[in-house]
């Protein structure tokens, strides 16, 4: 295999207590965690409730360093903020001030070079999000403002914002975990078709097996606090993915397994 | 109907309260020394039309003035303040000390630097209507989404950029409601300052008419403090409406 696009490398992460707490108070989010991720993949990390999902994003970005170990991003250690990656939570954040057209664009208003670029083509900029949105099923919606739009759609949005400057990675933490089961779903569907589209990395953390199962390339398991990675499953179903294939066999059987795991991790 | 009626809800409370207040003074014979009649009181406002609209003006004035600078001290210290954390937790306690003091204690200190007049009037307005811009801002860019932030920061946003883009928009609302607060604070300020060290203003006209034992020009004036004071308080209400329609709309929640 060629050099991952994403490697954790048995790094460990601890926060120190709050306010000279001691020792005592520090808190181990992960622990030897390992994980490695091809260009152009789809992982999802799955795992139980403050596992330390979310500090894994905030080290692949480069938001906090590791108290040890290693974390590269394409080829090169993560020192700082990595600026290839967009992001999306599952509150979809937008900024109720700005037209969803105008949120969509914020990233392309810090990052360079389109910073520097963005008040003489604002119009190209601008024409550039009109299209993302309407990948997406948000066509006609950009001046519209966020709390016209439903959930599902602000998720939407969300998902535009943080692919409008084209990042080669996408970190996705629990995106659709406040939808409901058919919004859910179709949102699934965007998120597969945008990424056989453009071809982006995916780092995807989830509670949902089932999401994982569908989407990804690769699963990766965490343990309870302090998290590590202690089961990474390859997922085989042919692509292009049809919500179908959740009601095969195959697919009932890996969230079975994987649930399996989960409990075995929990129950440590 | 029902819209109508609440539309002009204020109007009918206010006449009902001046009706009751003057059946009460008749009803009992109340002394007018103890508490004039509103007709007692309109009857003043309209006999010393000319002295009342003079002081109102001066106390209109250097409240303004004191507001003004709290709005520019205010805001720029929030900024401050909402900025970093270890400003912010090294400044508030001495905030809230600050805040704690009487201002009525600080106009004769103020007296002493500034001779009597305007300048203790506006500057006592100023610091009984500092505090609140100055929570508020900080408060608004201290409980931005940290998911937001991380967002950004993972683009490789400065910290400016960050307040630029989205902690001063967001702070707007809390500034806004803020300003509502210190409008009607900085009046307290400026009559206290000016019942106590002033030839002008409307704290100086009843200080005077009390003395002169003119109850209902007493009164009077205080019926003029109120209506600047709902003016002001209607003025920023509006421009609050206008600046942050956003922070109204979303509250009312997504559509289908």
């Amino acid at each position: 295999m060629s050099t991952p696009f994403v490697a954790l490398d048995d790094v460990t992460l601890t926060y120190p207590g709050r306010s000279g707490g001691g020792a005592s108070g520090d808190v181990t989010a992960l622990q030897g965690a390992s994980l490695s991720v091809g260009r152009g993949e789809f992982a999802a990390v799955v795992g139980p409730s403050g596992c330390g999902k979310s500090t894994l994003m905030k080290l692949v970005t480069g938001l906090v360093r590791p108290t040890a170990g290693r974390v590269a991003v394409d080829g090169a250690a993560v020192g700082g903020p990595v600026k290839i990656a967009g992001m999306a939570f599952q509150n979809p954040n937008l900024l109720p001030w700005r037209s969803v057209i105008d949120n969509v664009l914020l990233p392309l208003e810090i990052v360079e070079p389109h910073r520097r670029r963005f008040r003489a083509e604002k119009k190209q900029y601008r024409q550039r999000a009109e299209e993302l949105l309407a990948t997406v099923g948000l066509g006609g919606f950009g001046d519209r403002f966020p709390w016209e739009l439903s959930g599902g759609m602000q998720q939407r949005a969300s998902l535009c914002r943080a692919l409008i400057h084209e990042p080669a990675l996408l970190m996705l933490d629990e995106p659709f975990a406040a939808l409901d089961a058919f919004t859910r779903e179709e949102l699934w569907c965007v998120l597969r078709d945008l990424w056989q589209r453009i071809g982006f990395t995916v780092i995807l953390v989830t509670h949902d097996l089932r999401e994982a199962a569908f989407l990804a390339d690769t699963i990766h398991v965490m343990s309870a606090r302090p998290g590590r990675i202690v089961t990474t499953r390859r997922v085989e179903f042919p692509r292009p993915r049809d919500l179908e294939v959740c009601f095969e066999p195959g697919f009932v059987d890996l969230v079975h397994e994987l649930r399996g795991r989960i409990a075995d991790v929990r129950a440590a | 109907m029902t819209a109508t009626l609440e539309r002009l809800a204020p109007v009918w409370f206010t006449v009902a309260l001046f009706a009751v207040w003057e059946a009460t003074c008749r009803l009992l014979e109340v002394d007018p020394f103890i508490l004039p009649a509103p007709s007692e009181v309109f009857g003043a406002l309209v006999q010393y039309w000319r002295p009342v609209l003079r002081h109102s003006l001066v106390t209109l004035w250097t409240t303004m003035a004191g507001f003004a600078l709290a709005v520019v001290f205010g805001i720029a210290l929030g900024l401050v303040v909402g900025w970093s954390r270890t400003v912010y937790r090294g400044i508030y306690p001495v905030m809230v000390g600050f805040n704690t003091i009487p201002k009525v204690a600080v106009v004769p200190v103020l007296v002493i630097w500034f001779g009597i007049g305007e300048v203790p009037a506006i500057l006592t307005a100023f610091l009984i209507s500092f505090f609140p811009i100055v929570v508020n801002v900080a408060t608004g860019l201290a409980t931005m989404e940290p998911e937001l932030e991380d967002v950004l920061r993972a683009l490789g946003a400065r910290k400016l950029d960050i307040m630029l883009k989205v902690g001063i928009p967001r702070t707007t609302p809390y500034l806004f409601g803020a300003l509502k607060v210190a409008i009607t604070l900085a009046f307290v300020g400026s009559v206290v300052s000016e019942t106590i060290a002033a030839n002008a203003g409307i704290g100086f006209l009843m200080a005077q008419a009390g003395s002169n034992f003119q109850m209902p020009l007493v009164f009077a004036g205080l019926v003029a403090l109120a209506v600047e004071g709902i003016a002001m308080y209607g003025v920023f209400a509006l421009v609050e409406r206008r600046m942050t329609r956003w922070a109204f709309r979303s509250s009312g929640s997504a559509a289908a």
